[in-house]
Formats: structure tokens, sequence, C-alpha cells
């Protein structure tokens, strides 16, 4: 699989050439059919699918992919961030899903601007996202829109900062 | 600020307890802040953090090497269970094969871990319900298997023993035998708990239709492992993505239907029993051969390579100063640890260090359906479900 792979020459260097198969996979043809411009490119990277969505639709995306009858993404195993600063689309939020029924994995990213992350909250599609986007909105700072309890969770209330960012000492600041 | 429950207007005021962190049965340091009317939990929240240590952050500064020993220390129960996820992690990264011989011992020692781990969950979740005596009788077995890690490893809890492309060391001799002799008294063992619980009708009623959750509900807040098969939900990363060769050991994955803190108890004790049969299988199939795999700039050289070989020396020194420059991309890989799917997501941008490692810890996700175990119930059950999801607080915190 990673003889097909090449490095886009420039911009975020997390993205790859999108690939002939990935194009093929059952999965990225489902949410093509679903609407066409949902899947703003996907990579094939040792066999883990990862699909980029744009972060208006991500909640539509995600309903269809839990109700869908052929998809059934009934869990949430995990959310997270990454931040390419000083990178724009600065940061990105990582959701992976995984269905029981078809044995299938799927890794959905969303790019967020840095001066204002906000995406919308994934509560209401899978209650599981509750501690998972706490913990990102903790660590990196990015809202979730329609979360219920958006609150710290590892670090004090009133701590400064998002230590998971990139411009955050490993330190701290002292 | 401390957490609290905010009041309902326009209702009576009720008892607003808080219970922990420095609460025996939180397993830790665990804070709940429990509603109470009269003696019935009417609405609870949890409270975590007081653990944390900024594992991800530390991950980002150490090379991949180094962090094996990050792992270790995020569960403390299951510490060879970390060490393989995040290995596999990285060598998926790495598309290294592993040899067969270095297979099967991981296989083999998470197996024990799981049992460890399970020991340690049925002693202390015991203790919580009031069965004291069991505690002593599973710490015992504990020891046994600690003295079996300690053989491997040198160190007891904190073994870092897998490494990215195989094993630190060879198994010592007599090791093998050593863990024949435990797999064969363990299952009359697991009979003595299961003697002094499975039908004791005080230790049924305390946990019978306790801290019920549907197969559904289950799944929509991401619960993994027993806990999930203990609401007949048959689903198990060893098997369904099988990852070092369990695709070739023979074992069933027992599950329960009623959902209640006595099903969890009985998946575990059964997944116990299955541990047992893959640790045979393993031992007795051990194959021959090497423990490393064959990726010199990766793998550290033998010692005794160095003094003759002048590459080894140089390799040596390359890891050691430098690490390894794995390609870019990112993976995400997990195994099923004692407590459900752990999931390490690990992001390469080329250097020798992580751009990003995040943990999807199995209790993190597990915890947050102890609100839905314990409302409506009395506040001596919410010892019995918290004991029952069995969370560790270092894995949750991070």
């Amino acid at each position: 699989m990673s003889g097909s792979l090449a490095l886009r020459a420039a911009g975020t260097e997390h993205t790859y050439l999108m690939n002939a198969d990935v194009e093929g996979h059952p999965v990225v043809k489902r949410l093509r059919d679903f609407s066409p411009e949902v899947v703003e490119d996907a990579q094939l990277f040792r066999d883990e699918l990862t699909v980029h969505v744009p972060a208006i639709r991500l909640r539509q995306v995600c309903e269809f992919l839990r109700d869908d009858k052929e998809l059934n993404f009934k869990y949430l195993s995990d959310v997270t961030a990454l931040d390419h600063y000083p990178g724009e689309p600065r940061f990105e939020t990582v959701y992976h899903l995984y269905s029981i029924e078809n044995n299938q994995r799927l890794g959905l990213k969303v790019r967020l601007e840095g001066d204002d992350p906000r995406v919308d909250s994934m509560v209401q599609v899978w209650p599981g996202a509750n501690a998972f986007e706490r913990e990102v909105f903790d660590l990196f700072g990015i809202h979730f829109v329609g979360h219920p309890y958006l609150m710290r969770i590892v670090l004090p209330e009133d701590w400064e900062g998002h230590p998971l960012r990139k411009d955050y000492p490993t330190e701290g600041y002292r | 600020m401390p957490l609290t429950l905010e009041r309902v207007p326009g209702q009576e005021e009720r008892v607003v307890l808080s219970m922990g962190p420095q609460h025996p049965s939180t397993h830790g340091v665990l804070r709940l802040v429990l509603e109470l009317d009269g003696e019935t939990v009417v609405r609870s929240i949890y409270d975590i953090g007081y653990l944390h240590t900024g594992f991800e952050k530390s991950f980002e500064h150490l090379t991949y090497s180094q962090n094996i020993t990050l792992t270790d220390r995020m569960d403390y129960l299951a510490p060879l269970s970390n060490n393989l996820g995040y290995c596999l992690a990285v060598e998926k990264l790495l598309d290294l094969e592993i040899p067969a011989k270095a297979q099967f011992v991981r296989v083999a020692l998470t197996e024990l871990t799981r049992i460890q781990s399970h020991l340690v969950w049925l002693g202390t979740h015991a203790i919580d319900i009031g069965a004291m005596s069991v505690f002593l009788y599973c710490f015992r077995e504990r020891e046994d298997i600690l003295r079996i890690f300690e053989m491997v490893s040198g160190q007891r809890m904190m073994t870092s023993y897998f490494r990215i492309g195989g094993l630190a060391l060879e198994p010592p001799l007599g090791w093998v035998e050593r863990v024949d002799k435990f797999l064969k008294k363990f299952p009359d063992r697991i009979d003595e708990y299961e003697g002094l619980l499975t039908k004791n009708p005080i230790w049924m009623r305390r946990t019978q239709g306790v801290g019920r959750i549907s197969g559904d509900d289950a799944v929509a807040f991401g619960v993994s492992g027993p806990s999930l098969r203990g609401s007949g939900v048959k689903w198990d990363v060893r098997k369904s993505q099988p990852y070092s060769s369990y695709d070739m050991f023979d074992f069933e994955i027992p599950t329960r239907p009623e959902g209640d803190v006595f099903a969890r108890y009985l998946v575990r004790v059964a997944e116990m029993r299955e541990s047992v049969k893959i640790v045979r299988q393993a031992i007795d199939g051990l194959p021959e051969g090497p423990i490393k795999a064959d990726a010199p700039h990766i793998v550290m050289p033998e010692r005794e390579s160095m003094k003759t070989s002048i590459e080894a020396l140089i390799y040596h020194f390359k890891i050691v100063t430098e690490g390894f420059h794995p390609p870019v991309g990112e993976v995400y890989h997990s195994v099923e640890s004692p407590r459900g799917e752990l999931g390490f997501y690990v992001v390469s941008d080329g250097s020798p260090r992580p751009f990003r490692c995040h943990v999807r810890a199995p209790s993190f996700a597990n915890l947050q359906a102890l609100p839905k175990l314990i409302e409506g119930r009395l506040i001596a059950d919410v010892v019995a479900c918290i004991g029952s999801i069995d969370v560790v607080l270092g894995e949750i915190d991070r």
C-alpha cells in the first residue's frame, strides 16, 4: 500500500495524493452516493481509511454513517485533534468510528481554522463523544458547538492555556 | 473550583454528597458528586483529572523507543497490554514484520496480564461488596504472575518488556516451566474464587439486577471490553481484528445477556479461563527463532555483536542518540486490554519523535456509562457499579 502513496508537494504535510484504490473503497463510494461533496479527500495508509469532511457537513455525515443500514457505524471509538501550528488550517479534529456488524474502521477528519476553532458537537449522535470532546476542548481549546457540558475535564478549571497545542511549551509557562 | 451539581429551580433541596477522591472503593482518585433523595441517587456526575500528568504531551518530546516506558505507567494494572498496543501501532507505521517467537511470547504475557488485572479487579470488587477473603486468594495468585513478569523483564509491574520490533530480551531458562506450573494450578484456583462467590446468596443479591445497561446503550456510550460483553454484545478486538497472531489461537469470547453487575462478573471470570487456554497454547506451540525483527536501523543490536561489528556499533549509536525515522503517516491501532479497546493513534511527520500520540483509554469511555448505571439506585449499589466497570484512573487521566 505504501508504494502508491506520494507526498503532496505543497500544502499541509499530512495529506497525500489521492490514490486510485481509495475511490473504489465501499465506504467512500457510499459517502459519495450520499452527497458527492462531503468527501473532501480520502487516504488509505496501511489499509486504514481516512476521509476528510467539511466542518459544516460533519453532523449530517455522522448521522448518515450511524444510521445507514449498509455502513452501521454505531460505535465511536475515539475523538481527538491535531495541531499543525504554524500551518493553516491549524487544527484537525479526528474521529475514529467502528462498525461492529461489518468489522470496519473509519477515520473522519475535519479541518479547522486556527483563530477560533469551532465544530459541531457529536454528543447527540453518539453520547460517548461527551468525555472525548471535553478532553479535546481542555487540551486543544477547540469549541464543540451544542455540547451539553463543555468544561475542562482533566485540568483544573482555572488553568490557563491548552497544553497539547504546539505553541505551549512542554515544561509549561514559568 | 470544585465541581458541583446545580440545583434545579422549583425542586425541593436534596443532599449533594461528594464521594471521593480519597474514598477506598473508588479504585484510585475518582470523585463522584451524587444528588441524593434519601438513600437513592437522583443525579450524578464524575470528576476526574487528579492523576493527569500530560503523557500525551511527553510523547511528543521523547523518541519512539523511549515512549514505551510512558505506556507502562498509564494502565498500571496492565502494563504489558499497553506496551503491546503502542509497539504494534509503531510497527504498523514502520511496516515491520515481527518474528513468530516474539509474537507468541507477547500473546502469552498479555494474557497473563489479563489474568493478573482481573485478579486485582475481582479482589477489590469483592472487598467493596463485603466479601473480604476473596482478596487474599486473588493476591496470592497475582504474586505468582508478577514473579513471572519479574523473571522476563526484571520488573514486577513497570515491565517495558516489549520493544519496537520484538522483545527486550530472550525469556530466561526455566521461564516456560514456571508458566506451565502456574497454568496447571490456576484453573482450580478459579474454582475456589467461584466457590466463594458465584452461588453465594449475599453476593447474588448484591449484584444481580444492579447497574443494568442494555447492549445498545453500552455501544452508544462507547463501552468496550468485558463491560460491553456483559450486556450481550459479542465484540472482542482479538477476534474481530486479530493482531500478534491471535488468529492462530483457539478461544471463546464469553458473553452474558443480562447487562448487570453479576453478568460482568461472570464474563471476567470466564475470560480468565479462556486466557489460561491461550497461554497454554502459546507456550506449548512456542516456535524457535529470533525474538527481534530484522531491521538493524530500528532494533537495538545484541550487546555481544557491538564488540565485534562496526555496523552494530554505528546502528546502536544512531538509535540511542537520534532514534529512527518512520515514514510520514498516521495509524490507529487498537488491542483488547483487560478493560476493553485500547487504541493508540500515532501520527508521524518523519522525525524521530511522534508528531502526536493519542491514547484511546478504555476506562475513559467506560466511565461515561457510570451515571446511567447508578441513577435511581441506592448509594450502596454505587460501590458495586464502580467496581463492575473496572476503571483504572491512571489511564483515564493520563
